[in-house]
């Protein structure tokens, strides 16, 4: 047996074919209204905006910019809702309206599927592996809870809110509507949403879903716009709660508007999330685990694992193996089934990106880029990781919500635990290493509000999700979800 | 070359290797088998996958004569075709070397034996050895050896290990495989460890499974197996190959193993030299998707020999 | 028979395995609706009937507890979704058996519906409302999980014809255990329309099993059957249910008596056959 030489060695180099899925299913039109009172209506002052495929900088469709008027209508109609039909819906009928959407959200998961990453950037493999299914599992998971609140754990016959403010992000499109308007709906309120402004699409074709639900008018009412259209819904008076889900820097306004009023409010907001991986942690899954805590969603994840602490006495072959990894990630055309990265959802996030990158190499961290191509058009960021980072560096500190991995040392469990929870954030933290007294030791310190163990990025829609500290409070999933939408 | 003096040494160094996530390889094996592998990707991948083969006769009833109709087989897969490209080897019973060495005479594909008291290794390791030569002396280019699962979960890692040294030796200039029945072996940790102690013994193969269990080659095992080969080359610069054996029904099964060396280990070890499909019925399904690449239409399974 | 035209008559049969075998003994008797007209031959179970259903949900057992709770929930769903679209046909049945007008049948019919989509509701939240974290005294990780008894068996109420049934058989099924039920003696075909619908509801073999017969006769049999580990005796009473329970302590079943707090939704039945397995893991350095 001859020996040949290593060096020669290319990954990946059965080189895949272009594997594309087709866009036809998605059969976008051309303009979407806002979705009020059941029906699709022209915005009050007839104002429009392009939302774009990021990949190709192409104009997907045009969708209603929604003003303070536009907004009132919205509310007014989830009240009358509220008081005229849904609270006078029992559990069990709430329960098969729920179980309905979830259903035809599976029926529909192929073109939804597309229409996401047409919209958002992110690979179909991603959208339609985790985030569809994770959409319709949490109607499905809360269809249950409908019929049978008495036994959550508040009390005897326990009653609904009221009308719900919900602004969500553009990085989980569908997943974030879900994760909104299954609780409240269980619960028995009514919602108003407000979908990020780059990524409206989904939200509309679930509109056309709950339609084909023949879930009551008003029931939900779905208004598209700008920032503008999430504070006139913050502001409205009709609104009992708000629920947030994006930067910290927005949830801290939010907060501050509503402390007057007394409005109900969860906040779902921003991250810097440790890796912490021991010298006993199994070594290719946690390769893995890193890479997907981090390069996951192109990094547009709030509790992404931007962080890597990683044992000093492992540093070194870790890094080493993490880079010809990162090597190996598949950036291109989301639609391609076989990408592994996607677009940068927007050209702002893309230049916020690159300004604090830029930052990392200042400050002296060592920088690994990927060397795969970028295409020409569209919003794209190589993944990244950065070597020899301090505690004090921005890129250690600051939320980039990008493939940008961040790579610092400790020595001993107190040491790491300590570094994780030195930052304001307190979001989500992973934990590697065989010893299981450790990992536990080590998670009942952590500021966060989910440790995963030896894996990351894992959702459930019974696994309640949420933070400490200024990565916000109140928990989406499981039982402990419906608290924020029942008075209790 | 990490040398292994004793036992205590050998035990040290296996359990010394990093454990395995069981939920993590499963996950990554699963997400490995999304990859879309379509057009011309794909007659590439079927022509290697052809070529990969060890076309295997291991039954108790072969004969002479059904050993000569595969290998003509394994020479000439498509008769019609002869764009079509040899499988590696024909694997048979050592007492059916011979005919295999006559049918196949100097041609390209080898000769693979299973032997030590294949399948379950329960035999002395004086028979075990003897089987070992009388196939070589028949003609076999390679061995397919079982190690001593028995041993191996006992813990006796020393008796494993020099029976594989053993073999080797009694090898001659015919390659070895070494088979760790995983089925058996149960655990990932176990596959890693068992994969090491048979490189460190000097496999130039490690194999997955004899194919008489119920549990043959997975996904996720491969896996481990050629991380354990990728590692083992960055510390000892020896370069070992991998053979994927049971189970392994069709061309997306096929198609799943390759993707997963590809991006693993990578184009150094896709190639037969270095990775082996074990199988029986996997070539007239690659036979028939070739086939249907080309025509654009399903075909008819009748289109193939059955041996 | 209507303008001529004659009709293709149904043979009731039992559900084992997630076939339909008619019993070994090659028996059935006459059921009659509620007015005393002839309505079918039902199959008459035997024991080796009951046997070959405790050996099958014994066998699905550890498979239906392995798939997600997820996908359980999925699986009762799709029964209710099976019940909706017979919704006619169900009520038509329940109307005949128990002497129901037809829009009381109906009634009970949705009845039933809703609560086999309680029912499907209820397996991923089971862990949660009945399992959780015990802050013990000292450093250890410490948590209680629900799991399922096994094999349940079920005497199905006498009267209710579907509702009871429903509510018998889903408890157990969506914790986790598999079922063998005996159908109610007088009134069995609104459960064997059941049991044909589970073929066409992703209900794996072995998970429900329905058996017709003799109550008398077969449920002695469920209840001295030592793989059986738990047992629902809603269709029994007095004296009989006590004779029963004194059979199914020599195994130490897990028995329950009827109540008439089983016809509201209440998790009487669910925490039945539910047993608590508690973990300790040390935690430090």
């Amino acid at each position: 047996m001859t020996e040949k030489k290593l060096a020669n060695s290319q990954l990946g180099s059965l080189d895949y074919d272009p594997a594309p899925e087709s866009a036809s299913i998605a059969r976008l039109k051309p303009s979407y209204g806002l979705f009020i009172n059941g029906e699709f209506t022209d915005p009050s002052r007839h104002e429009q905006f392009v939302t774009l495929n990021p990949a190709t900088e192409e104009t997907l469709a045009t969708v209603a910019q929604a003003s303070a008027v536009d907004v009132d209508a919205a509310v007014s109609a989830a009240r009358k809702a509220y008081e005229t039909v849904w609270s006078k819906t029992t559990g069990a009928e709430r329960s098969k309206y729920l179980f309905r959407i979830a259903r035809l959200i599976q029926e529909r998961s192929r073109e939804l599927a597309v229409v996401e990453t047409l919209d958002n950037g992110k690979p179909i493999r991603e959208s339609r592996d985790i985030d569809i299914p994770l959409a319709a599992a949490h109607f499905f998971y809360y269809a249950g809870w409908a019929d049978k609140l008495d036994h959550a754990g508040f009390g005897a016959n326990p009653q609904p809110i009221g009308v719900a403010g919900q602004i969500i992000p553009w990085n989980f499109p569908l997943l974030m509507a879900a994760w909104k308007l299954a609780p409240a709906l269980a619960a028995g309120n009514t919602c108003v949403l407000k979908p990020a402004e780059t990524t409206p699409l989904s939200a509309l074709i679930l509109a056309e879903i709950l339609q084909q639900a023949e879930l009551p008018a008003g029931v939900v009412n779905i208004v598209t716009g700008d920032g503008s259209t999430g504070a006139a819904l913050v502001d409205h008076r009709g609104v009992d709660k708000i629920a947030f889900t994006g930067s910290t820097d927005v949830g801290r306004l939010i907060q501050q508007r509503v402390a007057v009023s007394q409005k109900r409010l969860t906040l779902e907001l921003g991250g810097k999330g440790a890796n912490i991986v021991f010298e006993d942690a199994p070594i290719d899954e946690m390769i893995e685990g890193i890479i997907d805590g981090i390069f996951f969603n192109q990094g547009h994840v709030c509790c992404a694992g931007s962080r890597l602490l990683v044992q000093e006495s492992v540093a070194d072959e870790v890094l080493r193996r993490l880079v010809r990894r990162v090597e190996q990630l598949r950036l291109g055309d989301p639609m391609d089934k076989n990408t592994d990265v996607g677009a940068i959802n927007s050209a702002q996030q893309l230049a916020r990106i690159e300004e604090l990158t830029e930052f990392g190499e200042s400050e002296g961290a060592t920088r690994y880029t990927s060397s795969c191509e970028l295409p020409e058009k569209g919003y794209w960021f190589a993944p990244t990781v950065f070597a020899n980072v301090s505690q004090s560096h921005r890129i250690a500190r600051e939320e980039i919500f990008g493939p940008v991995l961040s790579v610092l040392t400790f020595r001993t469990p107190e040491e790491a635990v300590a570094k994780a929870n030195n930052t304001n954030y307190g979001l989500a933290c992973g934990v590697w290493s065989e010893k299981g007294s450790r990992t536990l030791w080590v998670a009942e310190r952590l500021s966060a509000g989910v440790i995963w163990a030896n894996t990351y990025n894992r959702f459930d829609p019974t696994s309640p999700f949420g933070g400490v500290r200024e990565s916000g409070f109140g928990r989406e999933g499981g039982r402990h979800g419906l608290e924020a939408y029942l008075n209790v | 070359m990490p040398a292994v003096e004793s036992e205590t040494q050998l035990r040290a160094l296996l359990t010394a290797l990093s454990g395995v996530d069981a939920v993590g390889v499963e996950a990554r094996a699963a997400k490995l088998a999304t990859r879309s592998i379509k057009k011309s990707t794909k007659m590439k991948a079927i022509d290697l996958a052809i070529s990969m083969v060890d076309l295997t006769t291991l039954e108790g009833a072969d004969t002479p004569g059904r050993v000569r109709s595969l290998c003509a087989k394994a020479l000439r897969p498509d008769p019609r075709d002869s764009s079509v490209p040899s499988v590696a080897a024909v694997c048979v019973y050592p007492d059916l070397v011979a005919p295999a060495r006559s049918a196949l005479g100097t041609a390209s594909v080898a000769v693979a034996s299973v032997a030590t008291a294949f399948p379950s290794g329960r035999a002395s390791l004086n028979v075990k050895l003897l089987d070992v030569r009388e196939a070589v002396e028949a003609g076999a280019d390679e061995i397919d050896m079982v190690i001593d699962r028995g041993a191996f979960l006992s813990g006796r890692l020393g008796q494993v290990f020099d029976e594989v040294v053993a073999v080797k030796e009694a090898c001659g200039e015919a390659h070895l495989k070494v088979i760790l029945e995983t089925g058996e072996l149960v655990t990932y940790d176990n596959v890693r460890r068992a994969s090491w102690l048979a490189m460190l013994g000097g496999a130039d193969f490690i194999k997955t499974s004899t194919g008489k269990v119920s549990v043959n080659a997975t996904p996720p095992v491969a896996l481990v197996m050629l991380e354990a080969v990728r590692d083992f080359a960055e510390t000892t610069g020896r370069i070992v190959g991998v053979k994927v054996a049971g189970g392994i029904r069709n061309t997306k099964d096929a198609m799943k193993y390759l993707v997963l060396v590809n991006e693993t280990v990578g184009s150094t070890w896709l190639t037969p030299e270095l990775f082996r499909f074990g199988a029986s019925s996997l070539l007239n399904d690659l036979l028939m998707q070739r086939l249907k690449q080309q025509r654009g239409a399903y075909v008819r399974p009748d289109e193939f020999s059955g041996d | 028979m209507s303008d001529g035209r004659l009709d293709v008559r149904k043979t009731y049969k039992l559900l084992i395995n997630g076939a339909f075998p008619r019993s070994e003994s090659g028996r059935s008797y006459e059921v009659a609706a509620a007015s005393g007209e002839f309505l079918a031959n039902v199959a008459q179970g035997s024991r080796k009937d009951l046997r070959d259903a405790v050996a099958a949900a014994r066998s699905a057992q550890a498979k239906w507890w392995g798939s997600s709770a997820y996908n359980r929930g999925q699986v009762i769903y799709r029964l209710a979704e099976m019940a909706e679209s017979r919704r006619d046909e169900l009520a038509e049945h329940v109307a005949l058996a128990e002497g129901l007008s037809t829009k009381k049948a109906q009634r009970s019919v949705d009845r039933a519906i809703d609560r086999m989509v309680w029912y499907a509701g209820w397996t991923d939240k089971i862990a949660q409302v009945f399992g959780g974290a015990n802050p013990v005294a000292g450093p250890f990780f410490n948590f209680s999980l629900p799991t399922p008894s096994g094999v349940v068996g079920v005497v199905a109420s006498q009267d209710s014809s579907l509702e009871g049934f429903i509510d018998e058989v889903l408890a157990p099924i969506c914790a986790g255990n598999t079922v063998v039920v005996v159908a109610s003696e007088r009134r069995p075909t609104p459960s064997i329309l059941i049991g044909e619908m589970t073929a066409t509801s992703d209900f794996p073999a072995g998970v429900l099993n329905i058996v017709t017969g003799f109550t008398k006769e077969l449920a002695a049999v469920l209840a001295s059957h030592e793989d059986v580990d738990g047992i629902d005796l809603a269709g029994v009473d007095g004296d009989e249910a006590s004779e029963l329970s004194i059979t199914a302590a020599a195994s130490i079943k897990r028995v329950l008596r009827p109540s008439d707090r089983d016809t509201a939704a209440t998790t009487r039945r669910l925490r039945a056959f539910i047993e608590t397995s508690t973990v300790w893991h040390t935690i430090g350095q």
